[in-house]
C-alpha cells in the first residue's frame, strides 16, 4: 500500500475550425444615427467571449471607441449565416468576417465624412475616440456621430458593411487521400504530475504546467479564463466523467448528477500556464482560438502520468480506480516508469 | 388540491402568494413571484444553482417546501445589489472573471454570501468547502475561489 508519483506529457497541434464546405462565417455591420455601430452575427456566445472579441475586432477595424460598438449575436432567424460555435472557430472565422465588414463600413463612413469636410476620403483618419480628421490637420475634423447623421439625413448614404470569410475548399487527392482541410493550427504542450494510490486505485492530479501558442491573444483575461477552465474540464474527462460507464452498452448509464460524476472545487490542481503569441498570417489581428484545445492535452498527459507512476496503461476514458486496480492485478503489481528531473520549474 | 396562502419576506419586501401544498420554494420564487435569480438546474439538490438564503442559511430552493418558508426571510441574488452598487462579491466575481456561461453564478454567489456573513476571513479550504455543493462546468472553480477570497477583504463584504 503506497502512493506513487508519476509525470506525463502531451502536445497538441490543434486545427482551428474545419473546412467542410469552406466553413464560412458572415457578418453585417451598420451605423445607427447616433454614430454607434451594430454588428449582426449568428455566432453564439456561450460564455467563451465571442461577443467581447467581436466587439474588439469591430471597434479596432472601424476606428471607433469600443463603447460605440454593439454586437448582436445568435439570432439565426434574422442574422447573417454562420456555421456555428464549434471547433474553436469563432474568433478566427468570425473575426475575419467582421474585419471585412468593418472595412467596408469604415470606407463609407470616411466617404460621408469627406463629403462633409469637403476633402478627399483618402486623406482622412480616425482617432479611435469618435472623431475623424484630415491626416496631419486634427482641427479639420468631424465626429463619427455627426458623420452618421449627415449620411442618414442629408446624404442618403447607408454606412454599412458586409463580410464573409470562406476558405477555398480543398479537394481530396484521389491517389493519396491527402487534403488540406485547415489554414491555422494552434499548439500546446502540457505536463501533468499525478499521484496514484495502489490500494484504492485513486488518481490525484498534483499539478499541471503548460505552454499554449494561440496566435495573437485578442483578450488576455478571457484566454486565461478559457485555459484554466478548460484544463479543469480535461481533468474531469480524464478521471471522472462518462455518460457510458459500460460502453458500448448504454444500460446503467448515469441519468443525473447523483450518478454522473462531476468533481467539485476540492478536486482542482494547481495549474501554471504560459501563453506564447505568434500571430497567425490569416487570423484576425493574428488570432487563432483557444477553445477546445484547453482541455485536449490534459487527457493524454494524465494517462501518460498514470502509466509513468504505476505502469498501468489505461486507454479507455475515464481512468477510474477500477481500471487501475485491474491493470495492477494484470501486471502483477506496481511497475513504475523512470522519473526524470524534479518538479517543473515554475517561474 | 386547495392552494394555501403563504407570506414571507423576499429580499427585504413582504410578499404574499398562494401555493400548492407540494410546491417547492424554487417554483414559487420563479413562477409565482417572478424572481429569476435562483436557477432551475437538476431539480434534485445536486447542482446548487437554486441556492437561496432562508433566514441567512443557504438552502436548496428546489428541495425546500414553499409552505415551510411562512414568515421567513428569503434572500436571492436579485436582492444583492444596493441600487446601482453591486455587492462586493458581485464586484469580485466580475474582477476575477468568475463566470463564463453564468448559470452556476447565482448559486455560487449565494453560497459565498452565506459563508462571508458567518466567517468574514475564510481560508481557501473554507471557501472550497462552502461552494462544494455547487457545480461549475466552465471556470475550473479557481477564479470563483479567488473572487470569494478577494471579496472577503473588501469593505462591506459582510453586508447580507
Amino acid at each position: 500500500m503506497a502512493r506513487h508519483e508519476g509525470r506525463g506529457m502531451a502536445s497538441v497541434n490543434y486545427p482551428i475550425g474545419m473546412n467542410l464546405g469552406g466553413d464560412p462565417s458572415q457578418a453585417l455591420i451598420h451605423s445607427n444615427p447616433d454614430g454607434k455601430f451594430t454588428v449582426a452575427l449568428s455566432a453564439i456566445d456561450l460564455g467563451q467571449g465571442m461577443k467581447q472579441v467581436s466587439r474588439q475586432i469591430a471597434a479596432e477595424t472601424l476606428g471607433v471607441p469600443i463603447e460605440d460598438v454593439y454586437v448582436d449575436t445568435a439570432d439565426s432567424d434574422t442574422g447573417p449565416h454562420d456555421m456555428g460555435s464549434f471547433a474553436s472557430r469563432g474568433t478566427h472565422r468570425m473575426g475575419n468576417a467582421i474585419i471585412v465588414a468593418a472595412r467596408e463600413a469604415r470606407g463609407v463612413l470616411l466617404e460621408a465624412a469627406a463629403e462633409e469636410l469637403e476633402v478627399n476620403a483618402a486623406d482622412l483618419v480616425t482617432d479611435g475616440r469618435g472623431n475623424i480628421h484630415v491626416r496631419g490637420a486634427p482641427s479639420r475634423s468631424i465626429t463619427v456621430k455627426a458623420t452618421a447623421q449627415a449620411a442618414q439625413f442629408k446624404q442618403g448614404k447607408t454606412i454599412a458593411g458586409r463580410g464573409i470569410f470562406l476558405i477555398p475548399l480543398s479537394a481530396v487527392d484521389a491517389e493519396t487521400g491527402e487534403m488540406n482541410p485547415n489554414t491555422a493550427f494552434a499548439h500546446a504542450c502540457l505536463v501533468a504530475d499525478v499521484c496514484v494510490d495502489d490500494e484504492t486505485g485513486e488518481v490525484e492530479v498534483l499539478r499541471m504546467t503548460s505552454a499554449y501558442e494561440l496566435g495573437r491573444v485578442i483578450n488576455p483575461r478571457m484566454v486565461e479564463q478559457q485555459l484554466v477552465g478548460g484544463a479543469w474540464m480535461g481533468i474531469s474527462h480524464a478521471l471522472y466523467e462518462t455518460p457510458e460507464p459500460y460502453y458500448p452498452n448504454p444500460e446503467h448509464g448515469p441519468r443525473d448528477f447523483n450518478e454522473y460524476l462531476m468533481p467539485g472545487p476540492g478536486d482542482i490542481a494547481p495549474y501554471h500556464v504560459t501563453v506564447l503569441e505568434r500571430p497567425a498570417p490569416d487570423g484576425p489581428f493574428g488570432g487563432k482560438g483557444p477553445g477546445e484545445m484547453c482541455a485536449n492535452p490534459v487527457l493524454p498527459a494524465i494517462a501518460n502520468a498514470v502509466y509513468n507512476a504505476v505502469g498501468v496503461r489505461v486507454d479507455e476514458l475515464p481512468i477510474t480506480p477500477e481500471k487501475i486496480l485491474r491493470g495492477l492485478k494484470a501486471n502483477g503489481g506496481v511497475k513504475p516508469g523512470p522519473r526524470r528531473g524534479g518538479p517543473v520549474n515554475w517561474r | 388540491m386547495a392552494k394555501l396562502p403563504l407570506q414571507f419576506r423576499l429580499n427585504g419586501s413582504d410578499r404574499a402568494t398562494f401555493v400548492d401544498p407540494a410546491s417547492n420554494l424554487l417554483d414559487t420564487l420563479r413562477r409565482g413571484l417572478g424572481d429569476f435569480g435562483p436557477k432551475y438546474g437538476c431539480g434534485q439538490g445536486t447542482c446548487g444553482v437554486c441556492t437561496v438564503l432562508v433566514d441567512g442559511e443557504p438552502q436548496l430552493a428546489c428541495l425546500t417546501l414553499a409552505v415551510s418558508c411562512e414568515g421567513r426571510q428569503i434572500e436571492t441574488t436579485s436582492g444583492m445589489a444596493d441600487g446601482p452598487n453591486l455587492h462586493p462579491l458581485q464586484d469580485a466575481f466580475m474582477d476575477h472573471f468568475a463566470a463564463q456561461c453564468g448559470f452556476c453564478t447565482p448559486g455560487m454567489l449565494t453560497a459565498a454570501r452565506a459563508l462571508l456573513a458567518k466567517n468574514p476571513q475564510p481560508s481557501r479550504e473554507e471557501v472550497v468547502e462552502a461552494i462544494s455543493g455547487n457545480i461549475c462546468r466552465c471556470t475550473g472553480y479557481e477564479p470563483i475561489i479567488a473572487a470569494i477570497l478577494a471579496a472577503a477583504n473588501a469593505p462591506g463584504a459582510r453586508r447580507a
